[in-house]
């Protein structure tokens, strides 16, 4: 049976204790929410986004990005490494970051690309141990779904005012 | 049963006869079972009658006339007259088979509401009630504008029946739960079926938690219709009950379409069976009836009265033994009270998240609940998202809540408080 030292590594809980980027963003910053049905854990991902020059939407940066919402340690937790790990990056490195924990995760139907072996999952590589709990894998995963609706509505506005 | 006929509680010797809770071990740590209140473990009793009945006498009910077909067909009934018996109802023919208890409340809103129901119609609940007794009438508001009031609660979790007037005035139904799934709490379901019937509004009482615990006399509660199911009383899955008055039932259309609830089918159309095959459409769970037939005679071998009893000491020793342990480091929810409160305890324990809470008990393997419970209009009341549960029932003892309580000590290791 894995012990739970694999769930709850320190710095889980350090970011569980201390959650980055908690906060709120004013529109247009786009404002997510989502939720675990089974056990109750939400969050909230507020998202502004710089669009690219060249209009590619790969391109465009994460200027900003702040989390609200409550849950357990695993949720949580996730939620602040996650925004570090996307804070200035573009869409396309978040995108590659994203498939790579996700199949860290054990994510069924993750199709990686050429370059994403390469990927530096740096921090979150600490929630590997999640994999070893199936039951917690909603919990570690439900930040990242929600960014990724975010980053979808928030191009979405940008086709909009285009 | 008087107090005087209550007989010392044998946990060890109940306990034994539950092979699931003698046969799992973790690194020699037996399983600590706190979560009857979502499903109860299984007697070696109940598991064998079911078997048998497919090794020996599995064959079709009420179609059949040879007399394998005959044998099955009294086995399955005998299932309707233990529960009937166990309830105390007037007649085995008060009873009907559903899948669970969900379906019965659904059966109710459906078939009761829809004849009965229209636009501006009040329906009362609780704001502790369990999803099953919320969203099907949640269902009939949002098809024919039934409205829908809710009966608050007071601090420690009981109902706020200072309002109770107000509330019913005009009302056609009151559906309410006999014993909350989340708080524990046993209202007054007696005065409660009686405020209604005095407005002429229908009594319905969610009892799934209550008649496994308790001595049910749905006479002397003077319900219309009560749902309960098997899973949570020891039984199988797969079968639940909805009992009701005569009167009620025989006035009530159809729910489900098929066979069994028929009399005649014409290319014009159809006329009903009688209560209450009138309301089993289909292949009924033959298998499940046998044993829940079962179950009913496992709890009356120890007699609810004693299973009662046994719980409201533990109850006391949970209450006492994590109050003490833990003081202000935990909030139970419900009433101190255990003249009014069952053995279901759902609690926030320092600022740990319930989901983090379960799975380091889960570590010491002891099984809880975190959740909403089903009751997330209530989760909204206490102003939580979540709590953790743990719910006792005749298997457990002061041991089991010991080792709830070390567990939460091992939480506050791992968490670093």
């Amino acid at each position: 049976m894995p012990g739970l030292e694999d769930l709850y590594r320190e710095i889980i809980l350090d970011h569980y204790r201390t959650p980055r980027n908690r906060g709120e963003l004013e529109p247009p910053a786009v404002k997510i929410d989502g939720h675990n049905p089974l056990c109750g854990d939400e969050i909230t991902v507020y998202l502004a986004v710089d669009r690219a020059e060249s209009g590619d939407v790969d391109d465009a940066v994460v200027s900003d990005i702040k989390i609200g919402g409550q849950g357990c340690s695993i949720s949580q937790s996730s939620a602040s490494m996650m925004t570090k790990a996307v804070m200035g990056k573009t869409v396309g490195d978040i995108n590659a970051v994203m498939r790579r924990f996700k199949s860290m995760m054990g994510i069924d139907g993750i199709e990686l690309e050429d370059d994403d072996g390469d990927v530096d999952l740096g921090e979150l590589e600490a929630l590997q141990g999640v994999v070893k709990f199936p039951v917690r894998i909603k919990c570690a995963v439900l930040s990242w779904n929600t960014l990724a609706n975010a980053i979808a509505a928030s191009a979405d506005n940008a086709s909009d005012d285009a | 049963m008087s107090a005087t006929d209550v007989d010392t509680f044998d946990v060890d010797s109940v306990r034994s006869e539950f092979p699931l809770l003698t046969d799992r071990t973790i690194d020699d740590a037996r399983l600590v079972y706190l979560d009857s209140g979502n499903t109860s473990q299984k007697p070696r009793s109940v598991i064998d009658a079911m078997s048998s009945f497919m090794e020996t006498t599995y064959s079709p009910i009420n179609r059949s006339s040879y007399r394998l077909a005959g044998e099955a067909t009294e086995a399955y009934e005998s299932g309707r007259i233990a529960v009937a018996r166990l309830i105390n109802a007037p007649s085995a023919d008060e009873v009907v088979f559903t899948k669970n208890a969900t379906e019965a409340m659904n059966l109710v809103a459906q078939a009761w509401g829809r004849m009965n129901l229209s636009t501006g119609d009040v329906v009362v609940l609780t704001e502790m009630e369990h999803h099953a007794n919320i969203v099907p009438w949640q269902m009939l508001a949002h098809e024919r504008g039934v409205e829908i009031r809710w009966i608050g609660l007071t601090p420690d979790g009981q109902l706020d029946l200072s309002n109770l007037d107000e509330l019913l005035d005009g009302a056609r139904v009151l559906s309410f739960t006999a014993m909350s799934n989340v708080l524990g709490t046993i209202p007054p379901t007696k005065q409660l079926c009686a405020a209604a019937h005095a407005v002429g509004a229908l009594a319905v009482v969610d009892a799934c938690q209550f008649v496994p615990h308790n001595v049910t006399d749905v006479q002397a509660w003077g319900a219309d219709l009560v749902a309960f199911s098997s899973h949570k009383m020891c039984g199988p899955s797969g079968i639940g009950m909805l009992w009701g008055r005569m009167e009620v039932l025989d006035a009530m259309p159809a729910f489900l379409g098929g066979g069994n609830m028929i009399d005649t089918v014409t290319f014009d159309g159809f006329t009903t069976a009688p209560v209450p095959a009138k309301f089993e459409a289909g292949t009924p769970p033959i298998v499940e009836a046998v044993g829940l037939a079962a179950a009913v005679e496992f709890l009356e071998g120890l007699g609810m009265a004693n299973i009662r009893q046994h719980e409201m000491q533990l109850t006391r020793y949970a209450l006492d033994t994590l109050n003490s342990r833990f003081g202000d480091d935990i909030t139970i929810y419900g009433p101190d009270n255990v003249e009014v409160r069952g053995g279901v305890f759902s609690f926030a324990f320092r600022d740990l998240h319930p989901h983090d809470v379960s799975q380091v008990l889960d570590e010491t393997n002891v099984c809880v609940r975190a959740g909403h419970h089903c009751a997330k209009p209530l989760m909204q009341t206490l102003g939580v998202n979540a709590t953790t549960r743990a719910s006792v029932y005749l298997y457990n003892d002061e041991a089991d809540i010991d080792a709830l309580a070390d567990g939460l000590d091992g939480a506050s290791d791992i968490f670093g408080f």
